[in-house]
């Protein structure tokens, strides 16, 4: 009866440990200004995206919707961003645009960092062969150049949003895994495990109460990390015309723009506003990532100074 | 370097090469149960033709005898003949190759030596407007897509101000010899040179600066200091040589992605390379072109990585023996 009361409040006390951990990292978060920023950014663009519907709306973006609008008409003519060469208004493509980018860059981090997570997690675990072959696969993919992986991989699946999505995340996944493996490794061996492995706790549950709490930090960190390179990826599959045709995403509406000729008639209302909103999304998930990684990391920390 | 470790690090890159190409076969024969209904959807194919275009592409027989041909073939570098063209794919590639290998060779290059010598400055003087600039700078090259800062580019530098050309390789109208020849191309490869440059030198900037910045801490400098000698040679003779390192890695490593970014930047500038040849072979979609680009990317990228794992082990005996 004792031992499964002290069971049950010591992990009471292991959640409230977490918990009182997560405000004081919230609290360090708020005095980083370049993480603020960030952050501020970031929750205005996610806002815009969420709410497309009533900023424009969708049958904007169909070319038979806009038989009676001027084409290429700038943003002076034709409020607030312009029209493209079929008299589409830019506007809408953008703030549509913005629901496909999130959403290709967000899904496909979550699938990479689930692959990375596990398998980082299994092979730092599992030493011996396991972890060894597993390491040698992760370096496999670490080395074969992404966006020619990435273009025989969409090519052969077809254009879609999620063909996109699973192709950006099954090959963005292997440096995770070997940042995650390499805290695992040293996770391991720590005190703490040895005396939870010797009173004879379960891989399964060394794995889940100690080894993946330690690593959960590192994972949000590489979260952060990872979606910038999601989105510059979706931005450059779909330039390639391997992106949904049905849907307007940023880097869509680079690769029309380019075909269209908007370059040649300096049609800047059309090419910029996709551009500088790609760079605001991955600007601030670097901010993001770089405060979090120095609340986290504290090496980092003692070096700012 | 001992005769061991060379012969390790080669059998590891033949290993990973084999696994391209095992992967490669399994891509386009296993994942997709009929590729030729997938990569011709929408168009009419008579059960006559789905069989010819099978049997062209090594598609009949059993799984096992088709992979027998088909590691027979990559072998001998036959990748099949290119679908739009009807000419073999390996002939297609090499024609293709010499303007994608001078404008990566140049720009990895370009972005190398001024990507060091921005983190060298950002470091040394940290904390100062000189390192804020440049951080700011190598920040913001890193959000842009690379094509988007070549449309920027093209934009500015070849329609609006027309002092470059919008695209090509040569003006086909140019008469002269070979010099002015010679001058032409690099006029015509200045702006997607310098889009690759810049998206690529701020990687460079952010590793040396980091790496310098470990360094400084290090008691030899402060011993060098100590000695009297002048703040120069400190920062060239003592710090930089030893913060470079993970620099010469980072060159092979990103090799990989300046390729993939010539794919798009060589679309930008219509510069006739091997990334134009992928973007039109995605147009087809030429499945045999595009399998033997996969794999050439892949095979210059493996090569380039072992030639940073030897190079790296030459210049820091420390990996030698591990």
């Amino acid at each position: 009866m004792s031992t499964l009361e002290t069971g049950v409040s010591g992990r009471r006390i292991a959640w409230e440990r977490r918990r009182r951990a997560l405000s004081q990292s919230w609290s360090e978060y708020r005095h980083s200004t370049p993480g603020m920023i960030g952050l501020v950014a970031l929750v205005l663009i996610v806002a815009m995206a969420l709410a497309a519907p009533l900023l424009a709306a969708e049958s904007e973006l169909r070319a038979v919707n806009a038989i009676d609008n001027p084409t290429w008409a700038t943003p002076g003519e034709f409020p607030p961003l312009g029209t493209d060469n079929l008299g589409r208004s830019v506007w809408a493509q953008f703030v549509w645009g913005a629901r496909i980018s999130l959403l290709v860059g967000l899904a496909a981090t979550l699938i990479a960092i689930v692959i990375g997570s596990t398998v980082g997690i299994v092979s730092g675990f599992f030493g011996r062969w396991f972890g060894a072959v597993l390491m040698r696969i992760t370096e496999w993919f670490l080395v074969i150049p992404f966006l020619p992986l990435a273009i025989v991989l969409a090519a052969v699946l077809g254009p879609s949003v999620w063909n996109i999505i699973l192709v950006i995340g099954v090959t963005s996944w292997p440096s995770t895994a070997r940042v995650i493996r390499a805290q695992v490794l040293s996770v391991k061996e720590r005190l703490y495990v040895e005396r939870s492995r010797s009173l004879g706790a379960s891989n399964r549950h060394l794995m889940s109460q100690h080894v993946f709490p330690n690593v959960s930090p590192l994972i949000l960190a590489n979260l952060t990390l990872t979606v910038p390179v999601a989105i510059l990826s979706e931005t450059t599959l779909s330039f390639l015309g391997l992106g949904d045709p049905t849907r307007a995403s940023w880097g869509k509406m680079l690769d029309e723009a380019f075909s269209a000729g908007a370059l040649s008639r300096n049609a800047w209302w059309y090419y910029l506003p996709p551009g500088l909103g790609i760079m605001v999304v991955v600007l601030a998930f670097v901010l993001i990532g770089q405060a979090l990684e120095e609340i986290l990391d504290p090496r980092l920390k003692e070096g700012r100074s | 370097m001992s005769a061991r470790f060379v012969t390790l690090k080669v059998l590891g890159a033949l290993t990973t090469l084999a696994f391209v190409v095992v992967f490669n076969f399994f891509l386009f024969r296993v994942v997709e149960s009929d590729p030729v209904a997938n990569l011709f959807r929408g168009r009419n194919l008579t059960v006559q033709q789905k069989e010819q275009l099978r049997q062209q592409f090594g598609l009949d027989g059993s799984k096992l005898e088709q992979f027998g041909r088909y590691v027979g073939q990559t072998v001998q570098l036959n990748f099949g003949r290119s679908y739009t063209s009807n000419e073999p794919v390996m002939s297609e590639i090499a024609s293709r190759a010499w303007p994608t290998i001078a404008l990566v060779g140049i720009s990895t290059l370009l972005s190398a030596v001024f990507g060091i010598l921005i983190g060298i400055v950002a470091a040394w003087k940290r904390g100062s407007p000189t390192d804020y600039a440049s951080t700011g700078f190598t920040m913001a090259t890193y959000s842009m897509p690379d094509f988007w800062l070549g449309m920027l580019l093209l934009v500015t530098m070849a329609v609006s101000l027309d002092l470059f050309p919008v695209g090509g390789i040569s003006d086909p109208s140019a008469s002269g010899g070979s010099i002015s020849h010679v001058l032409d191309q690099a006029h015509h490869m200045f702006l997607p040179a310098l889009t690759l440059t810049v998206a690529y030198l701020g990687e460079y900037a952010i590793v040396m600066r980091s790496a310098l910045l470990d360094t400084m801490r290090e008691d030899y400098l402060t011993l060098a200091r100590a000695k009297g000698l002048r703040d120069v040679v400190v920062r060239n003779r003592h710090a930089v040589p030893n913060a470079i390192l993970p620099v010469v890695t980072l060159i092979a490593i990103n090799f990989g992605f300046v390729l993939s970014g010539a794919i798009a930047v060589e679309t930008i500038y219509s510069w006739p390379g091997l990334g134009l040849l992928t973007y039109d072979a995605l147009r087809g979609p030429d499945l045999p072109l595009l399998q033997g680009l996969f794999i050439v990317f892949s095979a210059a990228v493996i090569f380039f990585n072992l030639v940073a794992d030897l190079l790296y082990a030459y210049l820091d005996p420390r990996v030698r023996t591990a």
